[in-house]
């Protein structure tokens, strides 16, 4: 046993991997249970920022993501639709990134289009769609949007769409949401136009894994909130959801994927814990024999 | 002249883009800069496009090391402009019946659609996931208690790896209130939010110093680099 963990091939520790996480997705697919969260520090002020407008408010939505980090960031995507969409806040969705447009189109799928069909195209949410530039865009936007959006993603002159009459630029809106998955994204967001504009523009966050270390220092005075992955989507889930679901013992299951992938998650580190405590055993033992050194 | 002008450019835009910060009677000037920007980040598709293709074609004429990829590229690359850019099968808008291009390029059922749906989303999630095997291997390989240095590096992996789900929160639950601050998941906030962002501001602060004077550098046309050799 010894000396098959000492030359274990990696194809083994591929399969555990695959396991631990098909077995708890197909486990909690069926059963229809998630684990249990607790809302950290950073969550509540995200959830705080939003819950605080009123209705009618402006919100940009930015989501700079693509389909690769949609695993860690769609829940938490559709948390943010599911929440303003709730407090009936107006939502101008953008993206920096070239396929955000389709991001946005699958949380408008997923929450709007879904549960409120009563929110209006043009009235209640609308999508300006992805332009190039990345910093570039935010540095323009925040003195004049109109010069970069002639039209909604459409092809709608912009004119034409009632949310955005006397819309001039993003200092305009009462909250900026951003949902990131690297550059141009929150980062870029705070840099370029909470941190020039500190009166006029707050914005909170959502990012990957490796990300959030990367954005703590701009906590808690130039972004107020980041919610970290995962996990973090899974916070901020069960605070809208307990807040605003009818039966939030029983949320509707599209609002509850972060929760869900709690589970995978889980497991999955607790195989990478076990990997590397074995891996130390073995490289004990044989040190204690007069090996490596 | 194939150096002058781009270095005038470099030199022009950039003076303005700091006089627009810090003056806001040339506000308007940084404003206009900044399009031209993002007008010439549009282009830059084109150019990528464009030196896809050159390296593709070249090496796949040359049938070097790996040319079948190449050829895969350039078919995959060729097929999604084809059908994005022309719009196959998309119908047209609503508002714009007699124009056959007027709909959306990603119409729900278009070919753009399908190969968004069904070749770009799982691929690109597919490499994404990927990373879960390489970790757990890397981790298993490379993570050894070899000096005190290693042994924090595990110590603080193992908080951060429970406290990012329920088993920190279970683990520790039933410490009193008095030791609330040992529980793994207020350790992996206090860890993040003190050790990790101090690191992280010391290297900001450098690299922010450092683009500083890079820029300066680059602005002036001292650092000429950007422009590449000049050879080709």
């Amino acid at each position: 046993m010894f000396e098959f963990l000492k030359n274990l091939d990696r194809r083994w520790v591929f399969l555990l991997m695959m396991l631990s996480v098909a077995i708890p997705i197909i486990v909690i697919d069926w059963l229809g249970l998630s684990l249990p969260e607790k809302p950290s520090e950073l969550a509540r002020n995200v959830f705080d920022e939003i819950d605080q407008l009123n209705e009618g408010d402006k919100v940009l939505l930015s989501f700079d993501f693509d389909p690769a980090s949609e695993g860690e960031l769609g829940p938490m995507a559709t948390s943010f639709v599911h929440h303003c969409a709730e407090k009936k806040l107006k939502m101008y969705f953008m993206a920096l990134w070239p396929v955000g447009p389709q991001m946005i189109d699958d949380s408008i799928d997923r929450v709007i289009d879904q549960y409120y069909d009563d929110l209006v195209y043009g009235e209640d949410f609308v999508n300006l769609g992805f332009k190039s530039g990345g910093e570039g865009v935010i540095k323009v936007i925040v003195t004049n949007l109109r010069e970069l959006y002639t039209t909604d993603d459409k092809g709608t002159a912009i004119d034409d769409i009632p949310m955005m009459e006397g819309v001039r630029n993003i200092r305009q809106m009462d909250l900026i949401v951003n949902v990131s998955a690297g550059s141009a994204g929150t980062k870029e967001w705070v840099q370029y136009a909470a941190t020039p504009f500190p009166d006029d523009i707050r914005i909170v966050g959502g990012c990957t894994g490796v990300q959030a270390p990367l954005l703590y220092p701009y906590i808690p005075e130039q972004l107020p909130g980041l919610l970290g992955a995962i996990k973090g989507a899974a916070e901020y889930e069960k605070l809208v959801n307990d807040a605003y679901e009818p039966d939030p013992d029983n949320p509707r299951p599209v609002f509850t994927e972060g929760l869900r992938r709690m589970g995978p998650q889980l497991v999955a580190h607790l195989l990478i814990i076990l990997l590397i405590v074995v891996a130390n055993i073995i490289y004990f033992v044989e040190r204690a024999k007069g090996g490596e050194r | 002249m194939k150096r002058t002008i781009p270095l005038l450019i470099t030199a022009i835009g950039g003076f303005v883009l700091v006089f627009a910060y810090f003056s806001p009677y040339t506000e308007d000037w940084g404003e206009k800069t900044m399009i031209w920007f993002d007008v010439i980040a549009a282009i830059a598709f084109v150019l990528g496009g464009g030196n896809l293709l050159k390296i593709h074609l070249k090496k796949t004429s040359d049938q070097a090391e790996g040319w079948g990829y190449s050829v895969i590229t350039l078919l995959a690359f060729g097929i999604t402009l084809l059908v994005g850019l022309l719009k196959i099968g998309v119908n047209p808008s609503p508002q714009f019946p007699h124009f056959a291009w007027s709909g959306e390029y990603r119409e729900n059922g278009s070919p753009f659609w399908w190969l968004y749906e069904f070749a770009f989303k799982p691929l690109t999630a597919t490499m994404f996931s990927m990373l879960a095997f390489y970790i757990a291997s890397a981790a298993f390989r490379a993570f050894r208690a070899k000096n005190l240095e290693a042994i924090l590096l595990l110590g603080t992996a193992f908080i951060i790896l429970l406290g990012r789900t329920f088993a920190g929160v279970w683990l520790t639950d039933w410490m009193p209130e008095a030791l609330s601050g040992l529980k793994i998941d207020n350790l992996t906030v206090y860890i993040m939010k003190v050790f990790v962002t101090t690191g992280n501001r010391a290297i900001m602060i450098g690299i922010a110093l450092g683009i500083a004077s890079m820029s300066l550098k680059v602005l002036l046309g001292v650092d000429r680099s950007y422009l590449g050799s000049g050879q080709e």
